[in-house]
């Protein structure tokens, strides 16, 4: 019998697929590419920590963990958000250990949305915030940020975005794409709209290790926060772990035993193997994250600097490793730039709008690469922007 | 010599590649070219940058010989100058590509790179062991490099990441 309807949910059928996937397509069909397009580290996971789980495979550890994770993993995870961010999380009740921090969003979006609930994604930002919001059956409202105020969220804006049905406030510094980082001022006023509206903030630190110019601040640890966040950190940037997928939340533990439901009847618990990495990443992988942090730093300011002399506008972004310069001046929009980059000169990035408000005019390069390969790249957008000059806009 | 951290920085880098070029390590660190040429002028004056080389694979060369050989000796210390003047002594030696004194059951570490098997056994039988201040020799040949001055020579690792990736 043929099939006469679609079986596929409404609510997915009107998603938009992600806007990242149409350039992967096309760069993965050509040779030769220099991609800045990548959102990953370019090291791979430090010896010490791949043996360690190759060493928990030999001796055997194959069963399933705790639905939260190891309890030593938990342990250590909150050693170090005390040590790190000076925030404290009990282990046992208020850490949960997930499949990247991409799952960690999903089961903090599901534990906190009713129908109806507004929360507040700033933008530009990772792709799947919105679509995760309205997979949990809330309503994402946007908040696009500017390059006058380096993608900084302004106070006055989340204001502005507030209602009656406003839930939650979702944030992510250092942020993806455009590398912006909030200080500690930055946040102070943020977190005063939060507690006088009694919101919450859902706070994707996936980031946090690889803040340059002074350590990161996380919104939990200013006063009064701890027990309106849900922290959401992983190993995928600063460990260089990102195939591993082990992400975890901190939140208080009423919201933590929430999203455990939710994550022991949709994951049962993270890989294991990943999980004893993270352990040893955890104990003993501190230097080599300051050692990628020494050559990611580098990068970013060879970027910035480099853009710069070809005329390509560039806040110098304090975290991540994403430069987002404007490429305004040549008239093109983010999408077509970005396609004609990667027809004419196989250098690939990914174009700002599809990170939503605020990131048309820009396009996001990524220097999780090595310095030849960022060397490259940047003479091939140079001689692209050379043959545009002149030329009728 | 007391350096700063911008001294560092600049030798880090070159310490990975000597090839980089003052002009992008400027960029990288927040100097000025001119800047970064002068630091560099000045560390190669003052022998902090000893020497740019080349790591070779000299493996892949088809009928290749020539074999490094690693020997820990055994030395008589003089009174005043120590393990100065035999070190010295050892590594004035074309043959001899390092010499470092070393804690533990022998005092030197002696490298030496020669054409043949032969030609090695000889530099040790006639140069090295008949020095006075000698006492015994060890000889190990190196059967195969792995990894040398942090680089690995065997594999190359291939970047797999996919090419757009949120």
């Amino acid at each position: 019998m043929t099939v006469t309807k679609s079986y596929v949910a409404k609510s997915v059928e009107q998603m938009r697929p992600s806007g990242i996937r149409k350039f992967f397509d096309l760069a993965a069909t050509m040779e030769g590419v220099v991609s800045l397009g990548v959102g990953e580290p370019d090291f791979v996971t430090t010896w010490s920590v791949r043996e360690a789980a190759i060493n928990s495979l030999e001796r055997g550890f194959t069963s399933y963990t705790a639905n939260a994770g190891l309890i030593e993993l938990r342990r250590e995870i909150s050693y170090y958000m005390t040590g790190r961010f000076h925030v404290e999380y009990s282990p046992k009740e208020e850490i949960i250990v997930t499949v990247g921090a991409s799952q960690a969003l999903d089961i903090a979006m599901r534990a906190i949305t009713d129908p109806g609930d507004e929360i507040i994604v700033v933008e530009p930002c990772f792709v799947s915030y919105a679509p995760l919001v309205e997979l949990a059956g809330g309503r994402a409202v946007t908040i696009g940020t500017t390059d006058e105020t380096g993608f900084k969220l302004q106070p006055e804006q989340l204001e502005a975005a507030i209602t009656t049905k406003t839930k939650a406030v979702l944030l992510c510094y250092p942020n993806n794409p455009t590398g912006t980082q909030l200080d500690r001022e930055d946040l102070e006023l943020i977190a005063d709209i939060v507690r006088k509206h009694d919101l919450l903030v859902i706070a994707d630190e996936i980031y946090a290790e690889l803040a340059y110019d002074q350590p990161h601040t996380s919104i939990a640890a200013l006063d009064g926060m701890r027990e309106r966040t849900i922290l959401i950190n992983g190993f995928s940037k600063g460990f260089a772990m990102t195939g591993w997928r082990l992400g975890f939340t901190c939140a208080p533990k009423e919201i933590s035993s929430a999203m455990l439901k939710i994550h022991q009847y949709a994951m049962m618990c993270a890989s294991t193997p990943a999980q004893y990495a993270a352990i040893e990443a955890l104990q003993h992988g501190m230097s080599d994250v300051e050692s990628m942090k020494k050559d990611y730093r580098q990068r970013r300011n060879y970027m910035v600097q480099s853009f710069k002399e070809i005329g390509l506008d560039c806040h110098l972004p304090g975290g991540a490793f994403y430069v987002f310069p404007s490429i305004q001046s040549t008239g093109l929009t983010s999408e077509q730039f970005a396609e004609q980059l990667l027809l004419e000169e196989k250098v690939a990035v990914v174009p700002g709008s599809v990170f939503g408000e605020g990131g048309e005019g820009y396009i996001r390069c990524s220097y999780a690469s090595s310095m030849s390969q960022l060397q490259e790249a940047v003479k091939r957008i140079s001689r692209f922007l050379e043959k545009r000059k002149g030329r009728a806009i | 010599m007391k350096l700063n951290e911008k001294e560092v920085e600049i030798l880090e880098i070159l310490q990975k590649d000597a090839r980089f070029e003052a002009t992008d390590i400027a960029k990288m660190i927040g100097l000025s070219e001119a800047e970064v040429a002068e630091t560099i002028r000045r560390l190669e004056e003052e022998k902090v940058i000893v020497h740019y080389a080349t790591l070779v694979d000299w493996a892949k060369m088809d009928n290749y010989t020539g074999v490094t050989a690693m020997i820990d000796v055994k030395v008589t210390p003089k009174r005043g100058v120590g393990f100065d003047e035999v070190a010295e002594r050892i590594y004035r030696f074309k043959e001899v590509s390092s010499v470092y004194l070393m804690s533990g059951v022998y005092d030197l570490s002696v490298t030496v790179e020669g054409k043949s098997m032969n030609e090695i056994a000889r530099f040790v039988s006639e140069k090295l062991s008949t020095l006075d201040s000698v006492v015994s020799t060890t000889t190990h040949f190196q059967l195969k490099k792995y990894k040398h001055d942090g680089m690995i020579y065997t594999t190359k690792l291939e970047d797999n990441r996919i090419v757009v990736s949120p």
